[in-house]
């Protein structure tokens, strides 16, 4: 004889009861959820009532290519999609040879960003080869990801790749005089070109100098830990925009009157020292969060100070800072759009430039509603990648 | 002789390997290299004034600014000297700072507090704002902000808020609250039932301490008061208000927010605020699960629970990140110059220009901010310790 199964109340799961739960629980919950929803209607449906009825996009679409790389000159495009190719290949690849769901997310969202810019570079009637270009790129990253995925790499192999890829990216932009690149000068660099080589500069460079900074002030070496003491608080005690000027205009007077640094140069400079502060504090928590029995045990077989720190102490601490790191990368990110206020043509500088054409006058909103959904898509993959990564290392779990 | 080996062995250390020397060589070169270079810079930055017939110093912080301020807390000519002109901006670096802070702080607990309802759209809301103000640009923001503010009606077709409030694109029109005769005696009304909730409380604390139920005094003090604070105002009427009353060209009366005062000052609390909201949520998701549980095991209602449990525990966790939130809103506040907000760095800015001191002003401007930064830091490590338990 069995007991007759009978199904649970649906006051206890399903659909309904998610809705009870979350939703109408009690009076004051009901009532806030009621709220809410007008609220959230009403605002919505303004919104879109903007953005589809009253809303002049064209100011995004006749503007795509300066959005894009600024007033770099057309017949030259084409370095600017192969460094993008290159740079496609190699976070492919590197994601796939590293593995993991936070490689995965990023590789997906970079394939996803381009493949949307190729879309909107098609309704914007820019040239066929931009939308190949972007198209294809968008594609190589993902079979390079299953490539990687496949065939994995060693990590110091893949490490050297970046710095050269880095410098080729360079090159391949700027070029050079008397080169079979022709120079394309960095004042004509701008849009989301400039935004990223700002951005990947300024953390590239950064980061080791933020971790000697760090080690430095951990020396026991007082002149040595003072400097880097002082040189950090003072860094993160000021706001980035003095920083920016003092690279801006009051660096050239410190300069002898025939050494000339190009601006985007000097900016790039100015992120870096600012980034490079807030870099150390993060490695020398990592570097606190080391027991000390791995540097005692170090020393007992034998290391000496300079292995001790390169072999033992440094691997464990900056794979504890990677998630504060890409957090610091978002930031860093965000903050490239000051530059703006220096005169460089960043995404926002450049839509600054693009309203003021007479034909664009007052689509203001049109234009930072776009840079804005630009940025919030960066920074919000890079933010749910570093989520992905923190779990998967078991940072902050208790 | 395992008592002389090592002597030995430490004589014989070469003096280019000895620990001791080379530290102290180490340093220094580095001292000598930094102090070669700052000499290298000084030099060309005089020789460079010097071309311009310009000589380091800030004697010009006494000489005639000659340009104006568009808002000033302390009265302000364009006759007054420079230094005048950079207290005048430092003042409201100050002013949007404290106002930043304190509004940001409301709106980020609010936030944290949304982001762990258990009603799912409240949740969902909190988390969609704090999502979109940490991945897109402050200075896009404030831009954004600040266009939609330039762009309202005009004066005479102002946005009419609740509350007598008026929005045009001049700025924000509120009401003065003035003082009157019943405020004397209706906030000495307050401060008797106050001190008489304290006083109750405090017996309660000590009958409980002897074992007695304790009375339920925080609801009804609360009731208490909020009875005592509506009723007088009724009946005392201690505050006048002086409201903005749309003349023939402006409004007269009332206090007037300029639009980028209000502009720079919402922008920074809305983006502030989804940062302090993380930061009090994470701090109280990080109490433990066992410590409330503890909690109600003893019998704690669950009011008492986040008060005496959750909160003074959460505190110590969110005090630290919530001191960086606020030197973060008080650095940021420098974004004034891009929608035209005098503020210390854009005041800065016209001087550079103005005196060609570029190198005296910024770094002026520069320590008055660390300056800033290190007192906030100062005062909010007090309150650290004071919410910190005592360890060892």
């Amino acid at each position: 004889m069995t007991a007759e199964r009978l199904p649970p109340p649906s006051t206890a799961v399903g659909p309904l009861a998610w809705l009870r739960a979350n939703l109408f629980g009690s009076p004051a919950s009901t009532l806030l959820t009621l709220i809410m929803t007008v609220i959230v209607v009403a605002g919505g449906l303004l919104i879109a009532d903007w953005a589809i009825n009253h809303a002049r996009w064209g100011v995004v679409t006749n503007n795509l290519k300066l959005f894009l790389v600024g007033l770099y000159p057309f017949e030259e495009l084409w370095r600017v999609w192969v460094a993008l190719l290159v740079l496609s290949v190699l976070t492919g690849y590197s994601a796939g040879a590293f593995g993991g769901a936070p490689s995965r997310t990023l590789s997906n969202w970079l394939a996803a960003g381009q493949a949307t810019l190729a879309l909107l570079a098609l309704v914007s009637a820019m040239s066929m080869t931009t939308v190949v270009a972007l198209g294809a790129n968008a594609a190589v990253v993902w079979l390079t990801f299953m490539l990687g995925l496949r065939l994995g790499a060693p990590r110091r192999l893949l490490t050297f790749t970046w710095i050269g890829a880095v410098i080729a990216i360079f090159y391949l932009l700027q070029g050079a005089r008397g080169t079979p690149l022709e120079l394309v000068p960095t004042n004509l660099w701008g849009g989301l070109l400039l935004t990223f080589m700002l951005a990947i500069v300024g953390i590239v460079a950064s980061f080791p100098l933020g971790v000697l900074l760090a080690l430095g002030r951990r020396s026991d070496m007082r002149a040595v830990s003072l400097v880097c003491t002082v040189f950090i608080e003072v860094v993160r005690g000021v706001p980035l925009i003095t920083i920016l000027f003092m690279a801006r205009i009051v660096l050239p007077l410190f300069l002898p009157g025939d050494l000339r640094i190009e601006d985007v140069y000097r900016a790039m400079a100015g992120l870096t020292l600012f980034s490079a502060a807030y870099v150390a504090e993060n490695v020398r928590g990592g570097l606190q969060a080391i027991p000390s029995g791995q540097v005692e045990a170090a020393q007992a077989v034998g290391l000496n100070p300079i292995q001790t720190t390169l072999y033992i102490v440094l691997p464990q601490a900056l794979r504890a800072v990677i998630p504060a790191n890409v957090g610091l990368f978002i930031s860093l990110l965000k903050d490239t759009t000051l530059v703006y206020i220096v005169a460089l043509l960043e995404l926002l500088g450049i839509g600054r430039a693009v309203l003021a054409q007479a034909q664009w006058f007052g689509a203001h909103v049109e234009v930072y509603v776009f840079i804005s959904v630009l940025f919030f898509v960066m920074c919000y993959t890079m933010s749910q990648a570093s989520y992905r990564l923190e779990a998967q290392m078991g940072v902050g779990k208790r | 002789m395992t008592a002389e080996a090592p002597s030995r062995r430490h004589s014989s250390v070469p003096f280019w390997r000895n620990v001791r020397v080379l530290r102290l060589a180490v340093q220094i070169v580095i001292v000598s290299a930094i102090a070669l270079l700052a000499l290298w810079l000084w030099n060309n930055l005089t020789a460079g004034m010097a071309r311009s017939n310009l000589t380091f110093g800030l004697d010009f912080l006494d000489r005639r600014a000659g340009f104006d301020i568009g808002e000033t807390l302390i009265p302000y000519t364009p006759s007054d000297s420079y230094g005048r002109a950079l207290a005048a901006g430092l003042l409201n670096t100050l002013l949007i700072s404290i106002v930043g802070i304190v509004l940001a702080t409301l709106l980020g607990i609010l936030t944290g507090v949304a982001r762990l309802s258990r009603n799912w759209l409240v949740n969902k809301i909190a988390a969609g704002y704090v999502e979109v103000m940490r991945n897109t640009p402050l200075l896009v923001q404030l831009v954004l902000i600040w266009t939609v503010l330039v762009n309202m009606p005009t004066v005479h077709n102002s946005v009419a808020l609740p509350g007598e409030i008026y929005l045009n694109q001049r700025g924000l029109y509120l009401p003065r609250p003035i003082a009157d005769a019943g405020l004397g005696g209706w906030l000495l009304l307050l401060a008797v039932v106050i001190g008489a909730i304290v006083v109750v409380g405090f017996i309660s604390g000590r009958r409980a301490e002897a074992g007695h139920r304790p009375w339920p005094v925080a609801r009804i003090g609360l009731v208490a008061l909020a009875v005592a604070a509506v009723g007088g105002w009724l009946l005392l009427r201690p505050v006048a208000f002086d409201v903005p009353v749309l003349e023939r060209f402006n409004f007269v009366g009332g206090v007037v927010l300029s639009t980028q005062f209000t502009a720079l000052l919402f922008g920074l609390v809305i983006y502030t605020a989804a940062f302090i909201g993380e930061v009090v949520r994470g701090g109280i998701q990080a109490v433990r699960r066992g410590q409330v549980e503890a909690a109600y095991a003893i019998g704690l209602t669950p009011g008492q629970t986040l008060r005496l449990i959750v909160f003074p525990q959460a505190l110590r966790i969110i005090v630290p990140p919530l001191t960086s939130q606020y030197l973060n809103l008080a650095k940021n506040s420098s974004l004034a110059i891009a929608i035209g907000f005098p503020d210390l760095f854009s005041v800065s800015r016209t001087m550079m220009n103005q005196t060609g001191q570029a190198v005296a002003v910024i770094v002026l401007v520069m320590g008055i901010y660390l300056a800033i930064s290190l007192f906030t830091s100062l005062l909010m490590n007090i309150y650290n310790r004071r919410v910190q338990v005592l360890e060892r």
